[in-house]
């Protein structure tokens, strides 16, 4: 290391950016990258190359690292593996001191790890796969404004999944035309509806119209079913001005429950956060966007990454996928996202692609929100995979039913009460599911119909899956 | 009308059988159950008056039943329910609760609206059973 | 909505027919394993044959009263009284398949017997019993005496029998001691108030819990004359006799074989002659006056190893109990000093050991 400080440019591992004997302190926010060297880049130098560009390096040394105690300030890549059966690619796993980072603030956060690296030539690609985020820099962030167990004490609704529904068609209703689906989704059995994320302030449905119409629509359902009911009022807007007003609009008319899209940045999230904090108004986050960085195998973000930076900034409900719906989902990835979301305490499981243990110190837990092409003949399906702590979205499913959007919506709530009475009696329902929709279709028209609409039902999915077995405890 | 709070309340009434069942999975799960029983079903009263304590150590549904027939009997014309608690860390609420008997008919609410400006409507809620005194809102 | 009420929340027969819809392709699968529920609709034909033998050895009851065997000394009768209700539990179930209609026994029990003579380990084994023989749902014991029945205040009494009575629900309630609910010399103690809501249970809640009320043989007769609606209810009294001296000389035996220690012979008349002295002696207390003996034996034995003059010791020497291990036991003093004997002040026998034979 005698030349690490000549001028010029050297490898990134002899400037101390690649330390394999290095191990990671508790403290250490950890990274694992997917990297992808160009031809002839050794993997251990790009993984340094990665440390340095995400850290305290430049392209060429620098005198004035020697004014810092620039050890401290680097960070090291400690490992890089192999991906087995994808030639070229590595996973370089990577620790950065603690002191990198701002505290509570997803932006430096973000700034920092993805910032620059990622345009980085020596590398044909670069996926950020996971993240340890030590309990030190957990405690700096408030989390949640009202979590899984908040949120259910607010609406009184316990031991079942909840049910939504998007608003349909969602660009050119009117306000009118709108708040009556709303209202007949609602009073039909649904828990929620919901804004679409490009429901914003159009010139065919203004926001202020949309609020005023949807909150009769909710108070109207309310009333008619004695259950708390809640539409996500969509807050996105061009400023954070804007979206303060909305949301305070929304808040002044009753509301329980706002929302905003992923696109409005990570600030704007932060700051929603502590708005819904301060006036007990859940948060509802749509993934927007989400795809163009989190799809790729080999470059981006990975959604679990995502996911653990909005339960650190501070969100009640994110999008985390359906595994059965139109958005297809490998069924243990989307475990990992709904484990990251839910759990206190996320053991590391490759096959959930989860590659730390992950502690969240009590932070409270995100309700994940599935929605995209399910529907109620699907419900022992989405049970088995996604639990009860879960908002499920039926949009199609409800507003296309052919009695009616109130129909659609009953067809969704007794498909979903008669699966979790089954399980709870001790019933398979990944075996007997068929039959326990086919037992209270019998007895409701609504669920009936919606299963012969939608009636493409395949229950041999239980004998090709058969990992994550749910405990189903044998009543009396 | 048919107020739908509970797990289970699109589903027709529960028999005592299956009820006994859903207590079964509380106990499996060592959930201690409670019964709470109100003549007033507005969404937002979440203190119903509590019939005695919860139900710690129980080992059969048929301790919680026992309750819960002493409860119907006793008010028969309130709504009564049965709730679960999870006492695990991480959750510590709620993990079950549905009604287990309603009063016939059931009179439901009314929706006030009171205008204001531009357009702003304050909403209201009142449970039309409130509107006569405690205990005699489920007379005939 | 589509949510029908039906009526009669208490229609127990609806969660049978719950979920078989007509047509449907799959049916719960029916009761066909040689040992049924115990009280469904009759599942044989009129001339169908039961091999009783096989039905009770799927019961697995044969292997409960062998542990049950190994577990107690002696106790002949009780043994006797348990294999007979065993075996008319398994007579009901079986007539009941024929849709012999059966009112459900009366299994309420009454277990006299001084200390330690085992009514406690047999009322653990009665509650497996009756839940392998499908009577009892769980099968567990809950044991109790009246401080906690009883309350100390108007109000108290009711909520903290019934409290009782729930967590038994499903298994066995043991009450030690019962009389002391009864106190004849206070009309208002609240005592009676915690038999009246029992008496209701039994009467009403046969099939889900069984009440074994226990304690010495005089006092549970008077208990049972000043309470003839308890009496009525209880259908089962046993009676565990005194162990022989011979009885607890086997017992010390197996004692001192699972704590790993043998009695050197010429032990044996020292034990025979200490059992003797000792079943004279007030507050004997059988088996569990044994293991007291048992266990101030090792602790002699271990002084006098480690205090010993010759300090090495072989595997002889550390499982063996030697005379003076008993002798020293205060049973042998010429005096009686009223102190529980060989105490040597540590507690011995308290609980029912403090009741006068």
């Amino acid at each position: 290391m005698s030349d690490r400080w000549s001028a010029g440019v050297i490898p990134y591992a002899e400037m101390g950016y690649w330390q394999p004997d290095y191990v990671p302190k508790d403290t250490d926010i950890l990274c694992a990258f997917r990297i992808t060297p160009q031809d002839g880049v050794p993997p251990e130098e790009a993984g340094a190359a990665v440390a340095g560009e995400s850290s305290t390096a430049t392209w060429t040394v620098v005198w004035t690292d020697r004014l810092t105690a620039h050890e401290h300030y680097q960070a090291k890549c400690y490992k890089v593996e192999a991906v087995p059966g994808a030639p070229g690619q590595y996973i370089a796993w990577i620790a950065y001191d603690l002191d990198l980072f701002e505290e509570g603030s997803i932006a430096n956060l973000t700034s920092s790890i993805i910032g620059n690296v990622f345009g980085f030539k020596a590398l044909k690609a670069l996926r950020l796969e996971d993240m340890r985020i030590p309990t030190h820099y957990v405690k700096t962030f408030a989390g949640p404004p009202h979590g899984i167990v908040m949120e259910r004490e607010y609406l009184g609704k316990y031991g079942r999944p909840l049910l939504g529904a998007t608003t349909k068609p969602k660009l050119g209703l009117s306000a009118r035309n709108y708040g009556r689906v709303v209202y007949e989704a609602l009073r039909g059995g649904l828990d929620f509806t919901k804004d679409d994320e490009n429901i914003n302030s159009q010139p065919f449905m203004r926001w202020r119209d949309r609020y005023l119409f949807c909150m009769e629509a909710v108070n109207r359902a309310q009333a008619a079913t004695g259950e708390i009911k809640g539409h996500y009022l969509n807050v996105t807007a061009g400023t954070m001005e804007q979206m303060y007003e909305r949301a305070d609009f929304a808040r002044e008319l009753g509301s329980v429950i706002v929302m905003i899209d992923l696109t409005v940045g990570y600030t704007a999230i932060q700051s929603m956060s502590a708005w819904a904090r301060r006036h007990g108004v859940l948060l509802h986050l749509h993934r927007a966007g989400h795809g163009t960085y989190t799809r790729q195998k080999t470059h981006g973000v990975s959604f679990r990454v995502i996911a653990k930076w909005m339960r650190l900034a501070g969100v009640d409900h994110i999008h985390a996928g359906t595994v059965v719906g139109k958005l297809e989902g490998d069924p243990t990835i989307v475990a990992g996202y709904y484990d990251t979301l839910r759990l206190d305490h996320v053991p590391a499981d490759p096959v959930k692609g989860l590659d730390f243990d992950q502690d969240w110190a009590s932070l409270p837990g995100v309700m994940p929100v599935a929605s995209g092409g399910i529907h109620a003949g699907q419900m022992h399906q989405l049970l088995h995979h996604l639990g009860e702590d879960v908002v499920l979205q039926f949009g199609g499913g409800t507003i296309g039913h052919p009695m009616g959007i109130a129909a659609g919506a009953t067809a969704n709530r007794v498909a979903v009460e008669a699966m979790i009475k089954a399980r709870n009696e001790g019933r398979d329902v990944m075996i007997e599911g068929a039959e326990v929709l086919k037992t209270a279709a019998g007895r409701c028209r609504e669920l009936d119909v919606a299963l012969a609409t939608w009636g493409d039902i395949t229950f041999d999915y239980a004998a090709t899956d058969t990992p994550d077995v749910v405990a189903t405890p044998t009543g009396v | 009308m048919r107020i739908t709070q509970g797990t289970f309340s699109h589903l027709p009434d529960l028999t005592d059988d299956e009820i006994t069942a859903q207590i079964g999975y509380c106990l499996d799960n060592g959930w201690p159950l409670s019964v709470e029983f109100t003549d007033d079903p507005h969404p937002r009263n979440t203190y119903w008056e509590m019939w005695g304590l919860p139900m710690f150590d129980l080992a059969d549904p048929a301790g919680v039943m026992l309750e819960v027939d002493a409860c119907r009997t006793t008010h028969p014309d309130c709504y009564v329910k049965l709730n679960a608690y999870d006492a695990r860390l991480g959750r510590q609420t709620t993990a079950l609760s549905f009604i287990v008997q309603r009063p016939e008919p059931e009179p439901g609410f009314r929706l006030d609206r009171h205008e204001g400006a531009d357009r702003r409507i304050t909403y209201t809620t009142t449970s039309y059973a409130t509107g006569r005194p405690q205990g005699e809102r489920y007379l005939a | 909505m589509c949510a029908v009420r039906m009526n009669g929340l208490g229609d127990r027969s609806a969660v049978r027919r719950g979920f078989a819809m007509p047509g449907s392709a799959v049916a719960p699968a029916p009761e066909v394993a040689p040992v049924d529920d115990g009280g469904a609709a009759p599942s044989l034909a009129p001339d169908a044959v039961v091999d009783l033998a096989a039905e009770r050895s799927a019961t697995g009851v044969d292997e409960l009263l062998a542990v049950l065997d190994a577990e107690l000394v002696g106790l002949a009768p009780v043994k006797a009284r348990i294999a007979e209700i065993a075996a008319l539990l398994l007579v009901d179930r079986t007539r009941a398949r024929f849709g012999i209609s059966t009112a459900p026994p009366n299994l309420h029990m009454c277990f006299t017997g001084g200390p330690g003579t085992g009514k406690t380990t047999v009322a653990l084994r009665m509650a497996g019993l009756l839940h392998r023989l499908g009577y009892l749902r769980r099968g567990h014991l809950v044991t109790v005496t009246r401080d906690d029945l009883v309350g100390q205040y108007v109000g108290h009494t009711a909520p903290k029998t019934r409290d009782v009575l729930k967590r038994a629900m499903g298994g066995v309630l043991f009450i030690d001691e019962a009389y002391y609910l009864h106190k004849a010399e206070n009309e208002r103690d609240y005592g009676s108030e915690s038999i009246e809501i029992l008496l209701q249970v039994m009467e009403n809640h046969r099939d889900d819990v069984v009440v074994i009320l226990a304690g010495y043989a005089a006092e549970m007769d008077v208990f049972f004359r000043s309470n003839p609606g308890m009496s009525s209810r209880i259908a089962h009294h046993i009676t565990f006799p005194a162990y022989t001296a011979d009885e607890l000389e086997q017992i010390a035996d197996r004692m001192a074989d699972q704590l790993g220690y043998v009695f050197a012979p010429d032990t044996r008349p020292v034990l025979r002659d200490y059992l003797e002295r000792r079943m004279a002696r007030p507050r004997f207390a059988n088996a569990r006056s044994v293991r007291n003996a048992v266990e101030r034996a090792r602790l002699r034995q271990a002084r006098r190893l480690v205090d010993g003059p010759d300090p090495r010791v072989d595997r002889d020497a550390l499982t063996t109990i030697e005379p003076a291990d008993l002798l020293a036991s205060r049973v042998f003093d010429p005096e009686p000093d009223g102190t529980e004997p060989g105490e040597r002040g540590t507690a011995e026998g308290c609980g029912s050991g403090t009741m006068p034979e």
